[in-house]
């Protein structure tokens, strides 16, 4: 059965400080409910937006990296529908129909050796929020915070070109390193990247899903629909074209409401802001400061460092890992960095962290890698050092100092052995009977190492070259 | 032909959040009239032109990404009801 | 003390020592008196004496503004902090705004005192000022009649003596025909002249604010103070500004004149025609020569307006659900339910009406057919006027193509919207154009227009002193 799957991806570009249409701060979050509003944000009457130069800017950027065409002449358009979220009940964005002219068209990501492409780039506004007293469903009132209300956002669409949720997710998370890498957008923000998603099958209609607010969630919410829209089709029932709502709680899709009516957009262009000329300086001058890409970064890692190259795509996949990564490198070995890394990362999936929030420390862990790579110290140790720091979120620095008094590597405890085993053959003999006789060998050990032997360690070391010993001596 | 039939007017209405009651008799003739005036516009040959959005040849007006402090207490002294900081809406479903 | 005196010279005696407080409390004093008949003002400023006060101060301590101390009448579309904005209309009925529009910042900056908010058309939709919330304003020159629209408020309190210089807007002729209804001067400038920010928009890619007054001079006053490029609005432009007032004391001497045969011809009153003929024949004995030229395409202006002010105004008053400001009428129900009932309650019907007919004009299917082809045919006329332009100064045409009719007379609203006739195409093609009185008949103002090139709104001011200094003006 063929799947179809296309996705509407909104970017918010945190690296703006102000909103798109106005000056008021766009660092809204933890903020108070309508602290940065102004006339122009609040949709007052006689306010009147202008555009924000850096916005246009950050666009182009994004566009560029995703192989699209830049448009030389555009314009913002309306999009005429009402909701509580809109100040305006319009929205500025942009439009490719009715002489509308997007940022940017076509354009394509390269997914696990094939294309998906892109439809089109745009720039548009961000609404309110609305808060819910209790659900969507149950809530007697809606409650709207303006913070978030013409917050610059960028809408990525793509062609239905992904095959399965899991693809999906794919993309999501290559178009996240990408603009992450860009400098456009802190992704671990809440709802700084959000999207919709459209899905169909074979013979069926196309179904868009609404509400979804992570990776996890979009791979989830695609998986339900398709097993809905599978057993759908199995009864011979057809899939019907419409929004559906992703409730994250209950895990289902829900058709919002069928309309009574067909909603209509009229768009027009924004006869409030004029037409924007891209010229091509300005495509030259931000292809000049374009930063390494994923891609490019992974090609590097791999060539540079000499790590796998699935490795490398784990590490490009988020720019908080990549970044880590060359960081611990930097005092560290490349290739014990990334098994450690592995560790990390387990660890990180387990418990569902993100880099961000364990305490570790790049050159730390570099330290650390350079240590197992020189062997002083082994990397079963290392790894067990390292789950430590994870688990009581403790500096690598701290437990590394610790191991270092102790000594707890096999080799150097076994030669301690014996050496003590040598200079005490009665104590030996009688160690075959007598348990003190153990001890006080232990106590030898312990005084050559000048207490430092992992006496654990020590005692299994000591056990085994007596049993050797003893198989010698009959 | 009458463009503006009673099933339209109530699309236009819903789509305009515009409840007619007593009105919507009355619009239909007028609106169907001020219609008819309109189709005048058929008569211009106008292949071949475009359209004119902006009688001003400007373009590429821009704003300097520099934050102004907001005055929040200004703006929700107009808001009729507010719960809170929050503007209080009516339920969505 | 007369309160009828140019705004140049009571600046000069306020300068002298005159008290503008006194001068303040008069004009209250005789709106008090008056405007209980003639509903020219919705809401008096009742800071006024206090602003009077102030402006004394200002004066004495040397301070120089162009305005001092000028009371001045603002229509109620124009937002002023902390004194009611309505736009007439009961859905703003209790709006206070939080923010002073530009050209109010700009005439308190030049020490100029708003009187108060006056009367409109509701929401500026209008030619006769009978579709306010507030009860139709009444022309000075016969009770029983319309003053003209929409800005009837501002030019009746002129003509009045109820303020000294107004300020009004125009999207399709709404400070010329009542200009011409009340024998007073009033100009529309270039679109781009003067800021837009804090103008509750109607149709924004049409309309502009605009002085008005008793005479050239005191227009051309407060024309120098509000023009001028605001960066809170976009489409506002940076074009150097002559002084205007000293411009308008040159005359018009050696102008070419076209006078438009399609605005001379039937379906024009003929005692308004008479009054025009009368003014042009004068002008021409003074030695300023006219041809008769015909404007191509000028018979289209209209429909083409009243598509492109429709959809435009559709979605600008989109925004008011009574959510952030405005009449909020109940709570029970759904948004939807609730945003209908605050638009139905809110709204009257000529406002219903163009929202409506705006709503169908970019609806699916009727895009092209309508608002397309609208804007289609404002380029070609736009073409005609470039044409014109290049062998004439300026295009004279009635400003109304009749006389003030009686309040109530006209009901169908086909018929107020064609007695825009001749004022629509100047806001179409963006061209300023100013409104002067040429006399009366039975007692009923004529007003004649001087249509100018973009930016060139001395060369109307020009042809206005002309016509008030060779006494034209009865």
């Amino acid at each position: 059965m063929k799947v179809k799957i296309g996705l509407e991806v909104h970017v918010q570009i945190t690296s703006l400080k102000t909103k798109l249409f106005c000056s008021c701060s766009s660092d809204y979050r933890g903020k108070e409910p309508n602290v940065n509003v102004c006339p122009v944000c609040m949709g007052l009457p006689g306010a009147l937006p202008v555009l924000n130069e850096k916005a246009v800017r950050e666009a182009v950027k994004v566009a560029l990296a995703l192989n699209s065409k830049v448009s030389r002449r555009m314009f913002f358009y309306r999009k005429n529908y009402f909701y509580p979220d809109m100040p305006k009940n319009f929205q500025i964005t942009q439009y490719d129909r009715a002489g509308g002219v997007p940022l940017a068209m076509g354009g394509y990501v390269n997914l696990d050796g094939k294309k998906i492409r892109i439809e089109r780039i745009q720039l548009e506004e961000d609404p309110g929020k609305i808060t819910y007293e209790g659900t969507i469903v149950s809530s007697p009132v809606s409650l709207i915070d303006y913070n978030r209300a013409g917050i610059a956002l960028i809408e990525i669409v793509t062609e239905p070109d992904m095959e399965s949720p899991k693809e999906a997710r794919h993309f999501l998370e290559k178009l996240r390193s990408m603009v992450e890498h860009l400098g456009i957008c802190d992704c671990s923000l809440e709802g700084a990247m959000r999207c919709d998603a459209n899905i169909s099958i074979e013979g069926g209609k196309r179904v868009e899903v609404k509400n979804i607010s992570s990776f996890k969630e979009v791979e989830r919410a695609l998986n339900f629909e398709l097993t809905r829209q599978l057993t759908l089709s199995k009864r011979g029932l057809g899939v019907r074209k419409e929004t559906r709502h992703w409730d994250e709680v209950r895990r289902i899709t829900i058709s919002l409401r069928v309309k009574e009516e067909e909603e209509d957009y009229r768009y027009f262009p924004e006869p409030d802001l004029v037409p924007i000329e891209i010229s091509e300086g300005l495509i030259e001058e931000v292809k000049r400061e374009m930063p390494e890409l994923p891609e490019e970064r992974g090609r590097r890692f791999f060539e540079e460092y000499g790590i796998s190259k699935r490795m490398a795509e784990v590490l490009i996949s988020k720019k908080a890992l990549a970044d880590f990564f060359e960081d611990a490198t930097r005092d560290g070995d490349p290739r014990k960095v990334v098994s450690l890394l592995g560790e990390a990362l387990s660890y990180m999936n387990r418990e569902g962290k993100e880099l961000a929030d364990l305490n570790l420390n790049p050159r730390e862990f570099g330290i650390l890698s350079k240590a197992v790579a020189e062997g002083r110290i082994s990397e079963r140790m290392a790894k067990d050092l390292l789950r430590r720091a994870l688990i009581k979120s403790k500096p690598l620095k701290e437990l590394m100092r610790r191991a270092k008094k102790q000594i707890s590597d096999e080799r150097s405890i076994a030669k301690m052995v014996d050496e003590v085993v040598r200079a005490n053959r009665n104590a030996v003999m009688d160690a075959f009977r007598d348990e003190k006789a153990k001890d006080f060998l232990m106590g030898e050990i312990m005084k050559l190492s000048k207490g430092r032997a992992d006496p654990r360690l020590a005692r299994i070391l000591l056990e085994k070259r007596l049993e050797e010993v003893k198989t010698e001596s009959f | 032909m009458k463009l503006i039939t009673k099933k339209r007017l109530k699309h236009l209405s819903w789509l305009s959040k515009i409840e007619l009651r007593r009105e919507e008799r009355e619009f239909e003739e007028q609106l169907n009239e001020i219609l008819e005036y309109f189709k005048k516009l058929d008569e211009v040959d106008l292949k071949g032109v475009e359209p004119l959005y902006h009688v001003l040849e400007l373009k590429n007006v821009f704003r300097e990404d520099a934050p102004k402090p907001s005055n929040p207490g200004e703006m929700l002294k107009v808001v009729p009801r507010l719960k809170g900081r929050y503007v209080r809406a009516p339920r969505i479903k | 003390m007369r309160v009828k005196k140019k705004a140049l010279e009571l600046v000069e005696e306020f300068e002298g020592g005159r008290s503008v407080e006194e001068y303040v409390a008069k004009l209250l004093e005789r709106i008090e008196k008056k405007d209980k008949e003639l509903n020219s003002y919705i809401t008096l400023n009742g800071q006024a004496i206090e602003e009077a006060r102030e402006v004394e101060r200002r004066i004495r301590s040397g301070e120089k503004g162009k305005l001092m101390g000028l009371g001045i009448a603002v229509k109620d579309n124009i937002s002023t902090k902390g004194l009611r904005t309505t736009c007439a209309s009961r859905m703003l009925k209790d709006y206070v705004p939080p923010y002073d529009a530009e050209v109010i910042i700009r005439i308190r900056r030049e020490g100029g005192i708003v009187l108060g908010k006056t009367n409109m058309d509701e929401f500026a939709m209008g030619s006769s000022t009978e579709s306010s919330a507030f009860g139709p304003t009444r022309n000075p020159f016969d009770l029983n009649r319309v003053p003209g629209g929409s800005s009837g408020g501002s030019a009746t309190s002129l003509a009045a003596s109820l303020s000294t210089i107004a300020l009004g807007s125009d999207t399709g002729g709404s400070i010329r025909c009542p200009s011409a209804f009340t024998s007073t001067f009033g100009l529309k400038p270039t679109y781009g002249r003067v800021s837009r920010y804090g103008l509750i928009a109607y149709a924004n890619s049409l309309e502009q604010i605009g002085p008005m007054g008793r005479s050239v001079e005191d227009m051309a006053l407060l024309f120098q103070v509000i023009a001028g490029r605001d960066e809170k609005d976009s489409t506002s432009v940076n074009v150097p500004k002559e002084d205007f007032v000293k411009e308008a004391r040159k005359g018009a001497k050696g102008f070419r004149i076209g006078v438009l045969k399609e605005l001379t011809e039937e379906g024009i009153d003929e005692y308004v025609l008479k009054a025009f003929w009368r003014t042009v024949h004068k002008l021409e004995g003074e030695g300023i020569g006219y041809n008769e030229v015909s404007l191509k395409y000028l018979d289209y202006a209209l429909a083409s307006y009243y598509v492109i002010a429709m959809a435009e105004a559709s979605s600008n008053l989109a925004r008011f659900d009574g959510i952030r400001y405005g009449l909020r009428v109940g709570d029970r129900g759904s948004w939807e339910d609730v945003f209908s009932k605050n638009r139905s309650k809110g709204f009257g019907k000529e406002v219903k009406r163009r929202i409506i007919l705006g709503t169908f004009v970019l609806s699916a299917g009727y895009y092209e057919e309508y608002y397309l082809k609208a804007q289609k045919v404002r380029r070609i006329l736009k073409e005609s006027f470039d044409s014109l332009f290049k062998k004439y100064d300026l295009l004279l045409a009635p400003t109304m193509p009749i006389l003030p009719w009686r309040i109530g007379e006209k009901q169908k609203p086909l018929e107020i919207y064609l007695s825009d006739v001749a004022t629509v195409p100047a806001n179409l093609v963006g061209i300023p154009s100013l409104s002067m009185p040429i006399g009366f008949h039975n007692g009923l103002p004529i007003g004649l227009q001087a249509m100018a090139p973009p930016f060139e709104e001395p060369k109307a001011l020009r042809l206005g002193y002309e016509v008030e200094r060779t006494g034209v003006v009865p």
